[in-house]
């Protein structure tokens, strides 16, 4: 078999999976539609308690990693290649950062009870304000899972890059983990309002 | 409807001509390359005519699995009471044949299996656009169908919630049902993956001569498939994860006593499920269009028309799901637009139905086993299709919602359909895979039982669907007994035709005779190549598309089949 390379092929793949993607995510935002239709009162009670001031910082953070895996691409394309591979390093880093706010927002819930299952979530609020919880955990939850996969890809191809198989002139991976890192920072920039700023 | 002009040139230009009519093929892409072990040529292989031999071998294996089931369930249901199992068994043998059958065999069947074998070859391609994704689909197909296996014998026993998953039930049943959900996520995830494969293909690796309307029908309805593939199955992939969250982690989404809505798990569900249907039925759609003309020696009528439904299903299609819950307590406006919106599908599914038989009219048919299946496939379609409306109109379905004409219609659209259509596609299309024919008298033989003992099967199941015989019931009241024995007796019928054709096309492979590169006369490009074609199918050389997919002009069909 020849090596066959198609950029515009490449580039239609990856698209179409990001459409998966966001359907995947669609399912979610239906559920999310239909019962902010039921419980208006309830979502807005319950979105109090999320803390606000973290959620800001967690956007300004992803959105800065997604101006940095633009920049990476934009580097490379200019044969870059070390600006390029410290700018995925930031990428990368920056997506941590993400996650370790997640964690503390996360275990803040938790010590006060507020978890998928929990006992006293169900005794002390209302159905709605259950749902409410729940669609976060599922959303954000689904979302951080992104969010690690989106690291690995960006280390794995770190490596390709450190290895010279993505280069100045064959970039299209770098740019297809970029596309797949704006949608994880996109899906997010439609939960940070749907959860945290309806209240 | 008017005809479409094709390019007409001189026989002796295509390369055809060249190849030797008789004597035994060569091994081409079945050599296994130097250097490399048997088994291990095939397990990393990336040419996409043995990742769909992959495909098509384990979806037959699993397909045996399933009718085995079947054949289980219809001995259970031959007398009221206890026959042959008690309850729970029956209950996770029908859930197990529902599973097996739609995401391991009817879903992968054609676009798997035959989309991978002729697809590329059918644009001029020499493989697919990612080649070790689809080697990658095919691992997670296998990883999907091991973890289903996994699920029968581990934790609580066998799920028993039917295919459809249904809350409040797979909540709370002790079975093993999270396993399960994540075997049909797995395997969603590689059916998205050969969708999306197959439109890059269809878009990029075509022919530079190989226009959109010059492509065979085939590829149109695998096109259409692939885009209902990407769109639809990631909502499944959500749907059996919010299962999987709710038994786990307990998120109560579809649980109404922490406000969830357990209707709305049906909306997830059916948004997959009912465009589901039309990934298994239009590439078997397009097997058909592609194999009449070929044995009417005629243009096949309306090739716009067809590719166009194709899509036109595809887009209909993924706006009637709440067909399915009619009953469920929706808002009458919302059953009257559904119901609306299921008799529109009907339309383009007709439109093929029509230029199919318009294309026989007046054809010089040849009755070979191929043409046999597809006239199989528009008898039982039709009648699946016809007995659809029934269920697709909201004042009659109330009568036979979850009934056995539920049961009856889905079996006669997918066996009768999608079933066929593979049966079909591997008569038509084993002498270009195999280099040889299976004989084709016994062939045929094998589908007019075939169609003898479907139509014996579930055409009781309509007439115990109207008298209320709701499925799934393990026992039944006596009056219901003797059309439950004609349909027992059906079923071995349809057994012994599988059978039949199973051995014929088995002893084809070992003894057949060898054939050329075009027994059937066929126009399309996969019949240029020498029968079994070569590893790089057309090798660096662009073919050239040099007549339309059904011009015949110039074309003899080989002596073997003469």
């Amino acid at each position: 078999m020849t090596i066959h390379r198609d950029y515009t092929g490449s580039k239609m793949g990856m698209w179409i999976f990001l459409f998966t993607e966001i359907l995947l995510f669609g399912g979610l935002f239906v559920i999310y539609a239909a019962y902010h239709h039921r419980y208006p009162e309830e979502f807005h009670h319950a979105s109090k308690a999320l803390d606000t001031a973290m959620g800001t910082v967690n956007t300004v953070v992803l959105i800065t990693s997604s101006l940095f895996v633009a920049m990476a691409v934009a580097a490379l394309r200019r044969a870059e290649d070390a600006r390029a591979r410290l700018l995925v390093v930031l990428t990368i880093a920056f997506a941590g950062v993400f996650l370790v706010i997640k964690y503390f927002e996360w275990t803040a819930k938790f010590h006060h009870g507020i978890y998928p299952g929990s006992a006293e979530l169900a005794a002390t609020h209302a159905p709605g304000e259950i749902v409410f919880y729940s669609l976060y955990f599922a959303m954000t939850g689904l979302h951080a899972v992104h969010v690690i996969v989106g690291m690995g890809l960006l280390g794995f191809i770190l490596a390709r890059m450190r290895a010279g198989a993505v280069n100045s002139t064959d970039f299209v991976f770098l740019e297809n983990g970029g596309l797949y890192w704006h949608l994880v920072d996109l899906i997010w920039i439609y939960l940070f309002p749907l959860f945290y700023l309806i209240a | 409807m008017a005809e479409i002009p094709m390019a007409e040139t001189p026989m002796a230009e295509t390369p055809m001509a060249e190849t030797p009519m008789t004597g035994t093929p060569d091994g081409g892409f079945w050599t296994t390359p130097p250097g490399r072990s048997t088994l291990g040529s095939w397990l990393l292989t990336t040419d996409h005519k043995r990742i769909g031999l992959l495909y098509l071998w384990c979806i037959l294996a699993f397909f045996a699995v399933g009718v085995l089931l079947g054949l289980l369930i219809r001995l259970e249901l031959i007398a009221p009471g206890r026959t042959i199992m008690a309850q729970q068994t029956y209950n996770a043998v029908f859930t197990l044949h529902g599973v097996i059958m739609i995401f391991m065999v009817v879903i992968p069947s054609i676009p798997a299996a035959f989309g991978n074998i002729v697809m590329p070859l059918q644009i001029g391609a020499e493989d697919v656009a990612f080649p070790r994704l689809n080697l990658f689909s095919w691992y997670l197909y296998i990883l999907g169908a091991a973890i289903a296996v996994v699920s029968l014998f581990t934790g609580g026993g066998a799920p028993d919630t039917g295919w459809t998953f249904y809350v409040p039930f797979s909540a709370t049943t002790s079975t093993n049902v999270n396993v399960a959900v994540l075997a049909v996520f797995i395997l969603g995830f590689s059916s998205i993956l050969t969708g999306l494969n197959f439109i890059v293909t269809i878009h990029r690796l075509r022919a530079p001569s190989m226009g959109w309307t010059r492509m065979p029908l085939f590829t149109w309805g695998l096109y259409a498939t692939a885009w209902i593939q990407v769109l639809a199955t990631p909502v499944l992939g959500i749907t059996v994860l919010l299962i999987f969250a709710e038994r786990v982690l307990g998120l109560g989404l579809f649980d109404p006593a922490r406000g969830g809505d357990p209707i709305l798990y049906q909306h997830l569900f059916w948004i997959y499920s009912h465009p589901a249907v039309y990934i298994m039925i239009v590439p078997a759609m397009g097997v058909i269009s592609d194999v009449i003309p070929v044995f009417a020696r005629k243009n096949i009528f309306g090739y716009k028309t067809i590719a166009i439904s194709s899509l036109a299903i595809a887009f209909a299609g993924s706006l009637v799901w709440a067909h399915h819950m009619f009953v469920s307590g929706m808002s009458d406006v919302a059953v009257m637009v559904f119901s609306l919106l299921t008799f529109i599908v009907a339309i383009p599914s007709a439109v093929k139905v029509f230029n199919w038989v318009s294309t026989l009219y007046k054809g010089s048919i040849y009755l070979d086993p191929p043409l046999i299946y597809s006239l199989g496939f528009i008898f039982l379609f039709s009648m699946g299709g016809v007995t659809g409306l029934v269920l697709g109109g909201a004042g009659t379905d109330v009568h036979v919602h979850d009934t056995y004409f539920v049961v009856g219609h889905f079996h006669y659209v997918i066996f009768g359909g999608t079933g066929f259509g593979l049966f079909a596609a591997m008569h038509f299309w084993f002498p270009k895979v195999y280099g040889r024919l299976y004989n084709l008298k016994i062939a045929n033989v094998a589908a007019v039982i075939l169609v003898i003992g479907l139509n014996m099967l579930y055409f009781p199941m309509y007439l115990l669907g109207l008298e209320g015989m709701p499925r799934r019931y393990y026992d039944y009241l006596p009056q219901y007994t003797d059309l439950h024995v004609v349909s027992t007796v059906g079923s071995w019928i349809t057994a012994a035709g599988l059978a039949l054709m199973a051995w014929n096309l088995w002893r084809g492979l070992r003894h057949g005779a060898p054939c050329g590169p075009n027994p059937w006369g066929a126009a399309t490009l996969e019949w240029t190549l020498p029968s079994p074609p070569p590893t790089e199918n057309f090798g660096p050389v662009e073919p050239e598309v040099t007549r339309g997919p059904y011009d015949f002009k110039g074309i003899e069909r080989e002596e073997v089949v003469a």
